[in-house]
């Protein structure tokens, strides 16, 4: 019962709290060495299925292997886990020294190797001046830092996070993003982030895993999610703005809606559909004025708010009776009231069966 | 405009001024200083009397100072003072207390507080209803069980004393009454560490485990060094209650090992000869000075804990 090409595995997992269901029947097998993200909305699951990979909670049913050993009842410390928390979870009556060493002594090891692992976590993360300080006295971005510490000198094969980003201003988030990404090109360990902030999923991740109910609704590379999301849900739940999307008929290879006629020739049926469909396209992939006369579609709407955001600025508008983000050049000189020329095509769009709601 | 600008020029500008003899400051503080001195002058009272000899005492000016100050009524309340065929003083009782109060208070703390560490971070099944039934006993009237821990205390400690082949017993000794005292803490102060520890992020005691700490591992590295304010909370709340405790004295001991309570109520009650009131007034001061001192000591140490417990980490 070994899978040594995973480095962790998660197999049929179940979880409940009384009646409440909250991990129904799971299954994850994350590479070794990759950075899987979790991400969802709030009590999806995501930091649950965390923790039960930690061994922090008690599961109902399933397995659980690292390093294609069965953990399923292990303590959290015998996994092989490192872990940081939103919260950084600093012990604050120990110096950062204390704090970084605490797992060590726990595990009794020597007083030599200890310093060592410290010392050279310490520096990989630049927190040396910070060594004799109280938690207290630290900064969100240091404290963090040094629960990242913790983890590290414990030199095991899976790392866990639980929003550690989360806590932190949006300057400091985006710094130690891009930290932590380089960290992980560095040491090459597995990583399992869990999130709700998308730009973190997108940025950080080899794989997203999209979490609702309990329940793995995509897992894919940023790319894939982004571009062929498996769902209604998933199309909805990444990009900001939202997707736009129609509900409409297809029939004979096209879309069609009042007033609006795609033919769908160049979109990638999974199978050929007949019925009732949502129709998605992101906002950004509408084309505007000129780049407009090549699609498929062709309409003019009228710009009723826009939002300048610098690099580039959102405008609201509606299509076919539905409110209609697009996004065009931050340098365009768009006012409130201007007509848009906007265009798209089958191969921007998304399709999704109305009833199932999976991509089509 | 013209207004506007005057305005601007000469209107409210900095801190606002604040008068400090205002008439509401002159009732409020007036009225603070009246309930005040109502409060202190039984304790003038007390000391004044117990620093005067008994011939002063009868001409029956209770409110003028000592003319003559003397401790020889503190020196007798101490060592000599009577009760029954007893003439040890309070300096008896005083042990007493102490003997009694060290392991209540120690064993008492000890055990509330790891169990309100398990009720919070380690749920076992049932835990909830366990704790509801704990809290339950804080409201059962002490009066209804007193007769049942009498027949407890006899039988447990005749057991053990016959099992162990000595005159071992609980009723009637010091032993027994820590036993009580623990057992009666343990509601409320177990609520007290409960609620506290809810307060301690979970995610800090998720790190320790993932660290690979134990049960005691957590709860002496980690929960313990945090908790030093309710700590001292729960030992002025034991140590006043303790010290202060008269009923379960009377009835658990006998008259060797009473608590210094139950033989001030002895002195100061006892019906037989003058009554020398310098003498009792003295021993109610000293027996009061217990619970005084915890307050003025750790008092401090309290506001300390608080402020330190206050910087988040």
């Amino acid at each position: 019962m070994t899978d040594q090409k995973f480095s962790v595995s998660v197999k049929n997992l179940d979880l409940r709290f009384g009646s409440l269901r909250v991990l129904k029947d799971l299954n994850l097998d994350i590479h070794e060495g990759e950075f899987l993200v979790l991400l969802g909305s709030s009590g999806c699951g995501k930091s649950t299925l965390l923790n039960c990979i930690a061994g922090l909670l008690d599961i109902t049913d399933g397995q659980i292997f690292i390093k294609g050993k069965n953990v399923t009842w292990a303590e959290p410390s015998e996994r092989g886990i490192g872990m940081v928390f939103q919260s950084y979870a600093l012990y604050p009556q120990m110096t950062v020294e204390g704090n970084m060493s605490f797992g060590l002594k726990n595990a009794r090891l020597p007083k030599a190797e200890i310093k060592e692992r410290v010392d050279r976590a310490a520096e990989v993360l630049q927190i040396e001046p910070l060594m004799k300080r109280k938690p207290a006295a630290l900064s969100g971005g240091q404290r963090q830092r040094v629960a990242i510490g913790r983890a590290l000198v414990r030199d095991v094969d899976v790392f866990l996070f639980d929003e550690p980003l989360s806590n932190l201003d949006a300057k400091l988030r985006a710094d130690l993003r891009v930290e932590l990404k380089q960290l992980h090109q560095r040491i090459k360990n597995t990583m399992i982030y869990v999130t709700h902030d998308q730009v973190e999923a997108m940025t950080l991740a080899d794989r997203i895993a999209i979490m609702k109910d309990g329940l793995i609704q995509q897992l894919a590379t940023p790319e894939e999610i982004y571009n062929r999301p498996s769902n209604l849900y998933v199309a909805d739940f990444i990009g900001s703005p939202a997707m736009n999307l129609f509900k409409g008929e297809i029939a004979n290879n096209t879309f069609s809606l009042d007033g609006l006629s795609l033919s769908l020739d160049g979109y990638d049926f999974a199978a050929p559909f007949t019925g009732t469909a949502w129709l998605g396209i992101r906002p950004e992939h509408v084309a505007i004025g000129e780049n407009a006369a090549a699609a498929d579609v062709q309409m003019d709407v009228t710009a009723e708010v826009v939002d300048p955001l610098g690099s580039d600025t959102l405008v609201l508008a509606h299509v076919a009776g539905e409110r209609f983000w697009l996004r065009i050049s931050g340098q365009a000189d768009t006012k409130q009231g201007d007509q848009i020329r906007i265009g798209f095509s089958a191969r921007d769009v998304s399709l999704f069966d109305a009833a199932t709601e999976a991509r089509l | 405009m013209g207004d506007t600008s005057t305005e601007m020029m000469t209107g409210p500008r900095g801190p606002k001024k604040r008068r400090v003899m205002s008439s509401n400051n002159i009732i409020i503080y007036g009225t603070l200083a009246l309930v005040c001195l109502y409060y202190l002058l039984p304790l003038y009272v007390m000391i004044v009397t117990s620093l005067k000899g008994m011939p002063e005492i009868r001409l029956g000016n209770i409110f003028s100072p000592p003319v003559e100050v003397t401790f020889e009524p503190w020196v007798k309340a101490w060592s000599e003072a009577c009760t029954g065929i007893n003439c040890e003083g309070l300096s008896r009782g005083f042990s007493n207390s102490v003997k009694i109060l060290i392991p209540s208070v120690f064993v008492s703390i000890a055990v509330a507080s790891v169990s309100g560490y398990a009720l919070v971070n380690w749920r076992f099944k049932g835990s909830e209803t366990f704790f509801t039934i704990l809290i339950f006993g804080a409201f059962i009237p002490y009066q209804v069980m007193i007769y049942p821990i009498v027949i407890i205390l006899r039988e447990t400690g005749g057991f053990i004393g016959d099992v162990t082949g000595t005159d071992f017993r609980l009723m009637g000794s010091i032993w027994g009454l820590v036993i009580v005292h623990t057992i009666f803490g343990m509601p409320i102060l177990t609520l007290l560490f409960r609620n506290y520890f809810t307060s301690v992020p979970d995610e800090l005691f998720k790190a320790a485990r993932v660290d690979g700490a134990g049960f005691w591992g957590i709860y002496f590295k980690i929960m313990l060094p945090m908790s030093l304010p309710i700590f001292v909370v729960a030992m002025i709340l034991q140590v006043t209650g303790i010290w202060n405790d008269f009923l379960f004295g009377v009835i658990y001991t006998k008259p060797e090992t009473y608590p210094m309570t139950v033989q001030l109520n002895n002195i100061v009650n006892s019906v037989q000869g003058v009554k020398e009131y310098n003498v009792n007034m003295a021993a109610t001061l000293l027996t009061g000075l217990v619970p005084l001192t915890i307050y003025f000591v750790s008092g401090r140490l309290f506001v300390r804990g608080i402020a330190a417990g206050a910087v988040k980490g």
